[in-house]
């Protein structure tokens, strides 16, 4: 038999089907069916966990995904997963799991020692004691952490696969109860595409944890199984199990995780581990039951205290016996459901502890006829026994329920089963921001109006309670859902059944003890996050009011569990503590996950090189076999170096850049952004968009532009070319092109629409290359058909020719100072053009240069990038580019040049910085001072943009922006740096360093 | 995650458009006539809602073209869907305290 405490026989486990696995080290025996938790409380164990704050030992209660105590750390490195729910784990041949939060054993745990010193760790007390000083945060942090225990991530890289997939469907049903099911088969049968969402692996929900339901006059077990094989024939029905729905998103979009291959001892290879469904629907129906609230009373947490609804899944699903001698805790009629269960398997049920004065309903007249011991009006009032439960004190209620009368009286048993009522599962619901109403009757929160169209709640999720009302709700709900996807209804008449409520019910939410609350016993509402009674308390008398603040104060309903158990319990106390009616208090905000996801699900396939997409130039393979390392622009990768003969990046560097000035360099540029423009209009929409005129360029040349956005912000620069007509090319930042895309066609589309112009990107259509340097015309004249004189081909010049071999644009433009013409030639060509270019070029000493290479060439000209120069913030004037903006016409952003804030005259400006020691290199970022302080703060004038050692000046060059900076001029700043140094530099007359004449270019 | 109906492609999720903000935002035909304060206000000031709103749309990763929506701002359902220069369609504006 598998476990001392199984039954021979029943449930919905295989009895002959044996499984072993570890807890702790011991091995086991569990059944094919069992969960971590059934597998273990069959094997007498309760306890499993040691707690968060006072580390008391704790056990399973619940038998679904409200556990709070039964957290796991499963499997091994790198297969080891932290924080999982015994309740939830479906047992495998060969499992292994560990307690939390245990050290160094779960027997002996040093921890424990803070259960002692409890009275010094009241809510609030990380925050009062270890948040000062700030700085040593960080350090409490990693021993609270380690002492928490809050399971271990694991070392390795997660070696299984997750997969996505993206669903659409009419008619979305959350959960495979009889409501669910009934809901599933009235829009299914009607026509609808349905999909059934069950997080576990069998069909019933609660039906699986009862005895003796009966169906249409057959045994709930059968009318399942019949309503499973029709599900399975109906061919627009998709039934998921295994399948959580954790999150409801707006426009009925829905997350779901399906747990594909974790309950099969050897996967198959070709199987993901989990994959997450990303489903639209068009209604959804949640169907997701109701939880069971638990009692707050004395030592409620000592291993051995369950919720009934938890005993009778043990009993009837997994055939086990949680205890040979209980108790029954309740307040309502549900809770004699497990008293009759346990005494059918043979259970001793030692006493019914019901707070109702007269206990009533359908269930307490059962359990009256067999003769079970009730106690009416009586409230359990202390539980003994550290690590399991031994014994219980009751004791007869006072007329309101604050406190006890008489001697207490001592039961022996080793399990309790507590019923507070029910709580119907509204978190998806109120996810999709749905508003709850307050039912006195039942005491429970239910769903009100829908915020979004198209969803229902049916069953116990909806506030019906009895097996009759949830199937004929659920298959109501179902048909009107296919019915408003324009589905004939079907004629499905509701299944019958047995309509019984667990009304009535006395709802006490703080069931008072032997002794005041908070002394000698605590009185738990969040077991996951210790928090009791006296801790919402003392929140309350400390002046908190708003019941969110309360939660974050005492951390009520946080961690994984989110409070499902204790939530409502929590908001009773405060409720009763602050003299108002419970719903005025209201809930928490519910948000996603419903329950907690493994982050390889959301990665899914998209890691390694499937992260983000990568774009490589035509000339990609070329840069590779030449050794360029690369650097990432935008999604680009760009060759940034080309080191020889082990040359660090410094030499490689100023190797290219010499190579550059003295004869010639070769640059990949097809990164640019390029954007083709036609139109009759297209001259009229440049002017618009620039800063500087655009309606008389001529037709091959070209020109330099800065584009604003309306803040008057500089938002991108290129060359833009006229290359016919009615036909330009503008280029853009590598890393900008699709904004300025995206920016010009919002312009286009949604301001003038009147003109006719036309957009297109043509980055990747194109590849570029740039011959820098003075024998660059004499290698293109070689190559090329093109008439290269200066007076055919000017600086700002365009012309088409063949290079090559190769119809190409040429443009005479240059971003170095050098003579230098870009090269567009198509795409499929650009490999074959540079190693034309660079096998020819041999004879010229042709040097391929990279991005930094560029970088120092541009900044040794005082060239800006955007991006780094600028941030948003920066004017064309804060540039020193007047010269760029024109007086006479509007363009976008034009009139902010002019508002009052851009003459003031504290702006930040861009100066070139010389360093008072030439060999010193500011760093990039560096914060620029007047005056060195002590120590900081000082006022900060602005920071470095661009800095870098020049071989052509000899020396450092940097530019900077700087407060007032064009006023500056000649004087000395200091930039303090990190690591104690201080660079003295020279605000410079120009930010050109190189060839300030431009004679280079001619 | 939304689902918005592009008026040339249908419905498509959120998630391939681009929101461009509020709706019936001219640009002033004549900027330099306005003073600070009302260029001020046309680049920065927007209204924040909450019921019926008026939005710009853009299908970024479809069609590319701008479209306007209506929406309840805090149902998020979309009441229209209209092109360009249309003027906003009459409809209750949904006003939540």
């Amino acid at each position: 038999m598998a476990g001392r405490m199984r039954l021979p026989q029943g449930g919905f486990v295989a009895h002959d089907e044996l499984l072993t696995f570890t807890f702790n080290g011991k091995t086991y025996k569990g059944l094919a069916g069992d969960t971590l938790a059934s597998a273990l409380l069959a094997n007498g164990i309760h306890m499993v966990g040691r707690s968060f704050k006072y580390h008391r030992p704790r056990g399973i209660v619940s038998a679904g995904g409200e556990e709070p105590n039964a957290l796991m750390q499963v499997g091994d490195d790198p297969r080891s997963e932290p924080n999982l729910k015994a309740t939830q784990v479906e047992l495998v041949d060969g499992l292994k799991a560990k307690s939390q939060n245990a050290w160094p054993s779960l027997e002996f745990d040093v921890g424990a020692l803070n259960g002692l010193a409890s009275r010094f760790l009241p809510a609030g007390f990380y925050y009062k004691t270890f948040m000062w000083p700030a700085s040593a945060w960080m350090t409490y942090e990693h021993f609270i952490r380690r002492a928490a225990g809050l399971g271990v991530s694991p070392r390795q890289r997660d070696p299984d696969r997750y997969d996505k997939t993206f669903a659409h469907c009419d008619v979305l049903v959350v959960g495979g109860g009889p409501a669910g099911l009934a809901a599933a088969l009235s829009a299914g049968r009607a026509g609808a595409r349905v999909i059934l969402a069950e997080q576990d692996h069998l069909l019933g929900g609660a039906l699986l944890n009862t005895q003796g339901e009966v169906i249409d006059g057959q045994p709930a077990r059968d009318w399942i199984a019949a309503a499973e094989a029709e599900l399975a024939a109906l061919p627009e029905v998709r039934v998921l199990k295994r399948t959580i729905c954790y999150a409801a998103f707006d426009h009925n979009f829905f997350g779901l995780v399906e747990s594909v291959t974790d309950h099969l001892p050897r996967p198959p290879e070709n199987l993901p581990r989990k994959r997450l469904w990303k489903l639209r629907t068009k209604q959804v129906v949640y169907c997701a039951g109701a939880i069971e609230r638990p009692l707050v009373f004395a030592d409620n947490d000592r291993p051995g205290v369950m919720t009934a609804s938890a005993v009778q899944s043990y009993v009837n699903r997994y055939a086990l016996r949680p205890g040979r001698r209980a108790v029954v805790f309740t307040n309502n009629d549900s809770g004699y459901g497990a008293a009759l269960d346990m005494k059918a398997a043979g259970i001793e049920v030692a006493a019914v502890v019901d707070a109702r004065q007269v206990p009533a309903g359908p269930l307490t007249e059962r359990a009256t006829a067999l003769g079970l011991r009730i106690l009416g009006g009586f409230a359990i009032v202390a539980v003994e026994g550290a690590r399991r439960v031994k014994r219980v004190r009751v004791a007869e209620l006072s007329l309101d329920g604050k406190t006890v009368t008489g001697v207490p009286e001592a039961i022996d048993c080793d399990l309790v089963a507590s019923s507070g009522g029910w709580n119907p599962t509204v978190h998806l619901f109120c996810q999709a921001k749905g508003k709850l109403r307050w039912d006195d009757e039942h005491a429970c929160f239910l769903p009100d109006a829908a915020m979004q169209t198209g969803q229902q709640s049916a069953g116990a999720a909806n506030g019906r309670f009895g097996l009759g009302s949830c199937l004929r709700e659920g298959t109501e709900a179902g048909a009107a859902a296919a019915a408003a996807c324009g589905f004939a209804p079907s004629d499905t008449a509701a299944s019958q059944a047995e309509d019984r409520d667990f009304l009535p019910g006395r709802w006490i939410w703080l069931v008072p003890g032997e002794h005041p609350l908070g002394h000698k016993a605590k009185h738990f509402v969040d077991q996951q996050n210790d928090v009791t009674a006296a801790d919402l308390k003392l929140a309350l008398r400390e002046g908190y009011r708003s019941i969110e603040h309360v939660k974050r104060y005492t951390t009520t309903g946080m961690a994984t569990d989110q409070g499902k158990m204790g939530n409502v319990n929590a908001i009773g106390i405060v409720a009763d503590e602050v003299g108002g009616h419970l719903p005025e208090v209201g809930v928490t905000t519910f948000r996603p996950p419903y329950t907690p996801v493994t982050f390889g699900v959301f990665a899914g396939r998209d890691v390694d090189n499937l992260l983000d997409p990568v774009r490589r130039t035509p000339m990609h393979a070329w840069h590779e076999r030449n050794g360029a390392l690369f650097e990432d622009v935008g999604q680009w990768r760009r060759a940034w170096y080309y080191p020889q003969h082990g040359e660090d990046m410094h030499a490689a560097v100023n190797r290219e850049v010499k190579a550059v000035r003295d004869s010639l360099g070769i640059l990949d540029a097809t990164t640019l952004g390029k954007i083709d423009i036609q139109g009759p209009d297209a001259a009229e929409f440049l002017n618009r968009v620039y800063t500087n005129a655009w309606l008389k360029l001529g037709i091959g040349r070209c020109r330099y532009g800065l584009m604003l956005k309306e803040d008057g912000m500089v938002m991108d620069d290129g060359v833009t070319t006229r290359l016919g007509e009615k036909h330009y090319l503008m280029t853009t930042t590598t890393g900008n092109a699709a904004a300025v895309l995206g920016h010009l066609e919002d312009y286009l589309q949604t301001e003038w629409p009147d003109l006719q112009v036309y957009l297109t990107s043509v980055t990747e259509q194109f590849a570029t290359m740039t011959l820098s340097g003075p024998s660059a015309r004499r290698l293109l004249a070689d190559v090329s058909d093109a008439d290269l004189s200066p007076e055919a081909l000017p600086h700002m010049a365009y012309t088409a020719a063949k290079v090559a071999g190769v119809p190409a644009r040429i443009f005479r433009i240059s971003f170095t100072g050098e003579l230098s013409y870009e090269i567009n030639v198509p795409a499929s060509f650009g490999m074959a053009v540079w190693q034309t270019l660079t096998t020819a070029g041999e004879r010229y000493g042709i040097t391929p240069y990279g991005t930094e290479a560029m970088h120092v060439l541009r900044a040794e000209k005082g060239y800006i990038i955007v991006g780094q120069e600028t941030d948003g913030s920066v004017t064309p004037h804060d540039l020193g580019m007047d010269w760029a903006v024109s007086k006479t016409k509007d363009f976008v952003g034009r009139r902010s040049l002019s508002r009052e804030d851009m003459a003031r005259p504290d702006r930040k400006q861009l100066v070139g910085l010389l360093t008072k020691d030439p060999k010193e290199v500011l760093p990039e970022g560096a914060q620029l001072v007047e005056k060195v302080l002590p120590q900081p703060p000082m006022p900060m004038l602005g920071h470095v943009t661009s800095s870098y050692h020049s071989p052509n000046c000899g020396r450092s060059i940097a530019m900077a922006l700087v407060k007032g900076g064009l006023a500056r001029k000649g004087e000395t700043l200091f930039a303090p740096l990190g690591d104690g140094r201080t660079i003295a530099c020279v605000v410079a007359d120009t930010c050109v360093f190189f060839d300030p004449e431009g004679e280079r270019l001619k | 995650m939304l689902l918005i109906a592009c008026p040339h492609c249908g419905p498509r999720a959120e998630s391939e458009f681009h929101c461009g903000g509020e709706a019936h935002i001219e640009r002033p035909k004549d900027p330099a006539s306005l003073s600070d304060a009302e260029w001020a206000e046309f680049v920065f000031l927007r209204d924040n809602i909450k019921g019926l709103v008026f939005e710009r749309w853009n299908h970024a990763h479809g069609c590319r073209r701008w479209f306007n929506a209506a929406r309840d701002s805090v149902t998020y359902e979309i009441l229209a869907i209209y092109p360009m220069g249309s003027p906003p369609p009459a409809l209750d504006p949904r006003r939540y305290v």
